[in-house]
Order: C-alpha cells, then sequence, then structure tokens
C-alpha cells in the first residue's frame, strides 16, 4: 500500500450512484483500490467483491478461550488447590460456576475480538490516516482508483469515472 | 477471491428496491442532508462551553465537593458513620448500587438489542445512553466498594494468588458473581461505545482547527480514514458486540437480584427476581435517558434528531416495563399469601402497613400508576409531562429497591432485635457525590464528545429524513 503514489479519486455525494458506479467501473474492467465513506454502505462489500469477513470466527474462537479459563479457574481454585466447605456445598458443582463462566465467556470473546479488528485493520492511536480527501470523515463517498495497479491510461480511466456522474474526478498523489 | 459481476447487479438491484416505507415518520427532520449532521453535532465540540453548561458543571463540582467530604470522613472515620445497625445491615447503600446499575441498562439495551431488533430509532440517542451507562455503572460500583469500608483492600474481590496459603474468593457467592458481572459489563459497553467514537473522532479530527484539537482528536481516532473494508468489519464487529452485550445485559440485572434471590431472608427469597429486576432496570434506565436527552436536546439544540417521535418510542418502552413492574409487584404479593408461609406473609403485610409504609406506597405511586399515564397519546407526545414523569419513575424504582432492602430487614426473625434505619448525613452525602460525579462526567462528555451518533444518522439520512420543502 505504502508504494502506492498516484491515484485517481472518483468523488460521489449519494450511496445509490456511488455502488451503481462501482459496478459499471469494475465492469469495465478497471481495478479499484478502495472506497472510503463517511458511513457504512450497505451492499458495498458485495459490490467490491469482499469476501465477508471471519471476525466471528474470531469472536467464538476467543469465547471458547474464556469458557474454556473460567470453568478450570473456578474447578482448579474450589476444588483442588484451597477446597472450604461453605454450607456443605459441594466442592464443584457447575451450577453456582455458571454465571462467572457466563461473563469471561462474554468478556474475552468481545475483547478478542476488538483487538483482532484494531490489529487487521490497523487501527492505532496516534497512526497519521492516509486521507484520500478531507471530506470523506464528512459527506463525500471517495472511489480511490491505483494507477500503478491498472494497464489503462490515466485519462481512459478518467473518462470511466465520468460516465458514472461522479461529482469530481481528482488525482492524489503521496 | 472476487465475486462474479452477474452476481452483483442482481444483488445491488435488489437492494434499490428496499426503501424504507412511506408512511413511516422521518426520524430526522428539518430536512437535513449528510453535511448538516456534521455541522450540528460537531458544533458543541468545537464552540465555546455555553453559559448554561459553565453553570451545570459548576454545580456538579458543587455537588462533587459536598460528597467527596462525606466520602473523606467516612473512609477516615469508617462504616460507623452510616446509620446501619446490627438488624438494618444494608441500607442507602445497596439501594444507591442496584439504582444506578439499574439505570445503567438502558445505554446498552438502546444500543445492543435494539440493533438486534433493527430500530433504527436508537441511532439519535444511543451515544448519549451508553455514556449514561458507563458514567452509571461507575457510581454504582462505588457503594460495594465504600461498603467494605476499607476500600484500598477492594481487590480483595478478585481471584488473586496471595499470602493467605492460596485462600481463594468463594465462587458460590452471588457477590462474586457481581463483581464479575458488573465488571464485565462495564468493559464491554465501554468498548463497544468507543467502536462507535472511532469514526466521530475522524470527523472531528479532519474539521479541527487547532492544534491540540488536532492532537487529540488524531489519537483518539485511531487513523480512521472510512476505507470500505474497515467498514464491513466495523458493521460485523458492531452486530456480534450487540448479539454478546444482549444476554450480557439481562445477565448483570439478574445476577444483581441474585444477591437477594438466593438468601433465605423473607421478601428477597423469590424466584421472580431476576425477570422482575431486568424489567424495573429497564423501565428506570430509560426513564434516565429521557431525562437526560430532552435536557440535551434543548441545550444543544438537537430537536431534529431526537424528535418527539424518539420520545414516545421511550414512553413506550416505559410503559411496557413498567406494567411488567406492576405486574411483579401483584405476584409478590399474591404468592406471599399463597405460599402459606407465615414469614413470608408477614414480610409483605408490613411492607404495605408497618412503619415504611411511605415508602412503599410512593414506591407504588410513582412506578405502577404514573406510566399508566403513558397510554394517553397527549402526555406521552408531551415533553414536559415526560420530563416530570421521568423524574418521578427514578424516584419511584429508587424506593422500590429501598423498600425491597430495608423492610425486609428490619424486622428481624426475633422481635428483640428489631429495629429502624435513619439515614444520616454520610448516607446522603455519599449519594449525592455519585450525582456529582454522574453530573460531572456526563457535561464533560457532552462538551468534547459528539452527543450523537454521527456516522450511524447519516447513514439513514437518505431513507429517514424529511427532505424540506
Amino acid at each position: 500500500m505504502e508504494k502506492n503514489k498516484n491515484f485517481i479519486l472518483g468523488i460521489y455525494d449519494d450511496e445509490d450512484i456511488l455502488l451503481s458506479a462501482i459496478k459499471k467501473v469494475r465492469q469495465s474492467g478497471v481495478k479499484i483500490q478502495e472506497v472510503y465513506s463517511p458511513f457504512p454502505v450497505h451492499g458495498i462489500d458485495e459490490a467490491l467483491g469482499y469476501k465477508r469477513t471471519r471476525l466471528p470466527i474470531a469472536a467464538f474462537m476467543f469465547g471458547m478461550l474464556g469458557c474454556t479459563l473460567a470453568l478450570t479457574m473456578q474447578i482448579w481454585m474450589s476444588g483442588a488447590d484451597w477446597p472450604m466447605i461453605i454450607g456443605g456445598k459441594d466442592f464443584v458443582s457447575l451450577p453456582p460456576f455458571v454465571p462467572v463462566t457466563f461473563e469471561l465467556t462474554v468478556l474475552l470473546s468481545a475483547l478478542g475480538m476488538v483487538a483482532t479488528f484494531m490489529i487487521v485493520s490497523d487501527l492505532k492511536p496516534y497512526k497519521k490516516p492516509r486521507l484520500m480527501d478531507i471530506r470523506i470523515t464528512d459527506d463525500k463517498h471517495v472511489m480511490a482508483i491505483d494507477l500503478a495497479n491498472n494497464e489503462l491510461e490515466k485519462e481512459d480511466i478518467k473518462k470511466i469515472v465520468k460516465e458514472t456522474s461522479a461529482e469530481e474526478i481528482n488525482d492524489k498523489n503521496f | 477471491m472476487a465475486i462474479p459481476l452477474d452476481e452483483v447487479v442482481v444483488k445491488e438491484e435488489k437492494q434499490n428496491l428496499e426503501y424504507v416505507s412511506v408512511i413511516r415518520e422521518p426520524l430526522v427532520t428539518g430536512g437535513k442532508t449528510v453535511h448538516d449532521v456534521t455541522e450540528d453535532i460537531c458544533r458543541q465540540v468545537e464552540g465555546k462551553p455555553t453559559l448554561s453548561w459553565m453553570l451545570a458543571m459548576a454545580m456538579s463540582l458543587g455537588t462533587l465537593g459536598i460528597g467527596a467530604y462525606c466520602v473523606f470522613m467516612l473512609l477516615w472515620e469508617g462504616i460507623g458513620v452510616w446509620g446501619l445497625n446490627k438488624t438494618v445491615g444494608w441500607a442507602w447503600d445497596i439501594t444507591n448500587f442496584v439504582w444506578w446499575v439499574g439505570i445503567g441498562h438502558a445505554g446498552t439495551l438502546i444500543s445492543a438489542i435494539l440493533l438486534l431488533f433493527r430500530q433504527k430509532w436508537r441511532m439519535s440517542i444511543n451515544r448519549a445512553a451508553e455514556a449514561m451507562t458507563i458514567f452509571a455503572v461507575i457510581c454504582a460500583a462505588m457503594f460495594p466498594g465504600l461498603h467494605m469500608g476499607r476500600i484500598w483492600m477492594a481487590f480483595w474481590v478478585l481471584p488473586l494468588p496471595n499470602t493467605f496459603g492460596s485462600l481463594w474468593v468463594n465462587f458460590n457467592s452471588p457477590l462474586l458473581w457481581d463483581v464479575f458481572a458488573i465488571s464485565t459489563y462495564f468493559t464491554v459497553s465501554l468498548v463497544f461505545w468507543y467502536i462507535g467514537l472511532i469514526p466521530d473522532f475522524a470527523s472531528i479530527r479532519d474539521r479541527a482547527k487547532n492544534k491540540i484539537s488536532q492532537v487529540v482528536y488524531g489519537a483518539l481516532s485511531f487513523g480512521w480514514d472510512g476505507a470500505a473494508k474497515t467498514w464491513m468489519r466495523y458493521e460485523s464487529v458492531a452486530l456480534i458486540l450487540a448479539g454478546l452485550a444482549t444476554p450480557l445485559v439481562l445477565s448483570v440485572h439478574t445476577i444483581v437480584s441474585f444477591d437477594f434471590a438466593t438468601s433465605v431472608i423473607p421478601g428477597w427469597h423469590t424466584t421472580i427476581f431476576p425477570p422482575y429486576f431486568v424489567a424495573g432496570a429497564i423501565f428506570s434506565g430509560f426513564a434516565m435517558v429521557l431525562t437526560l436527552m430532552i435536557i440535551t436536546r434543548k441545550t444543544f439544540k438537537l430537536e431534529d434528531y431526537i424528535t418527539i417521535g424518539h420520545i414516545e418510542l421511550m414512553n413506550i418502552v416505559i410503559i411496557i416495563t413498567g406494567s411488567i413492574v406492576g405486574i411483579a409487584y401483584i405476584t409478590e404479593f399474591f404468592i406471599a399469601w399463597y405460599s402459606g408461609v407465615e414469614a413470608e406473609q408477614y414480610a409483605f403485610l408490613n411492607r404495605m402497613t408497618g412503619p415504611y409504609w411511605w415508602a412503599y406506597w410512593t414506591m407504588m405511586t410513582c412506578n405502577v400508576i404514573s406510566p399508566q399515564l403513558f397510554w394517553f397519546r397527549k402526555i406521552r407526545t408531551n415533553i414536559a409531562a415526560t420530563f416530570i414523569l421521568s423524574i418521578v419513575v427514578n424516584i419511584g424504582m429508587w424506593f422500590e429497591r429501598f423498600v425491597i432492602i430495608v423492610t425486609s430487614l428490619h424486622r428481624d426473625y426475633l422481635p428483640s432485635s428489631w429495629a429502624m434505619f435513619y439515614p444520616t448525613i454520610y448516607d446522603v452525602g455519599v449519594y449525592v457525590f455519585t450525582f456529582g460525579l454522574f453530573g460531572t462526567a456526563f457535561l464533560l462528555f457532552t462538551k468534547f464528545f459528539p452527543v450523537i451518533n454521527m456516522a450511524e444518522v447519516k447513514s439513514i439520512i437518505k431513507t429517514s429524513s424529511r427532505k424540506a420543502s
């Protein structure tokens, strides 16, 4: 990503025009680097051909880890390491362990998934974003086309983007 | 890797057909555009604090200061400064704890359960409601901590290796379950809230004029650039967090109710406590959201985002949960009579006619009768009436916990140990402290954070905003 320096940006103002533009641009054989939006646009991942994220799997795995850790901890602490007689109750019985097990399952699942999300999306404090256009976080959708990834000439790509009723077509050089 | 383009065409055409019904009330009024959303919400973050904000802040800090003195005295002298006695060992402290935790239920309910039910009206209230949740849970957690007397030993509630021969915590105790439930709830709510804030912090960062804002919001926004791939993952994360937070929010007050329900005290020993407490928590939480949102929308001129429609929907939730709470009160009474257990029957009759009858009837009036007024459309769409009733509900919910805790304890098994509970200035003062803390935190939030989730509201502008005619 860092090597890519020269982009053509198609700027859109309406999410439906953007979706049909993505379709038209891809049909013309132009590769889109990425689309940037101020809010989540439904159907954009299918339009761009993105595979579904596997974050739910991460959440499930972390949840299983939390569940296992919680049960192991409780059984070991109150059953093996230092059993205490409390009202003559069993040292190890599952019903009283349910609340703590449930809470730790949820906790690890949530924290693990969010941490995974941060890592795969490269979100971290003090990271300087590579903003294509300052208006992305306000009200404009930006379709970024990397010139290095496309064999077509710059002017041809611009023509294709123009036909998709983009509001503006800009060059962006990093 | 890539999905074939034909499929894309079909799917997209389907999507174009899905539009919100034209007969629905718009969620955003005033013909707002996407850019207007950014302008309207960022305004109070970027501008100078208003006079009313500064006055409110001064009041909160004053309250915090008075309360801090009481907290200091409590820590210095020990919990003997409270009005607790041998018979009534839990009173204001645990009442306040349960009350604050209950209030802390609305935020995550709005953002998680309403997300799963695809209720789009949640979008303009979820940010502030979640903030309220987080601050309320902090206030709640103070009470069990202070009740320990030696708050610096509070870490003893955690299963940590120690020098007492690895003496571990008691996993059979509902008080320990509370530790796990509340800390998990706090952490997950905080993470959920923060994930939602990241794109909005990026909006503020990109508009920031001065260096400090650029640096601070730059750090807070985690380098957000609005890429479609990140948005896709973000939505997936939000959906799963909602799925996790939904049982979590229900579990928290269930476990709080176990503090009472697993005991053998007449009046506490009730199997309906978990659903009854959860309904009560949602009831009081929504009331607090209404109290706060009515002030916020007025102060920051957000009437186009938090509309009468939003207030009406929240009032409907209040009727439903208030009615569940009312039915629970009646069921408790019926079961106490039907069980034939004399101690149980006495506990309930004593609630109604004993020395704390006034607390009981305050609770009944505020929680069972007052929300029924919302059946009238005129009342539930009236802002002044809603504001007053939202406060009445929270007074009632405080008395509910007081009635449950104190009336069940004050007449022990032995009539010789019967006693009354009289709060001291320190009981009141520590409660006042949490109000100061909550107010200060909420005011800081409204000044420095976007009070409405801009990115989510922007996503419904096209379908749910009435165009200016």
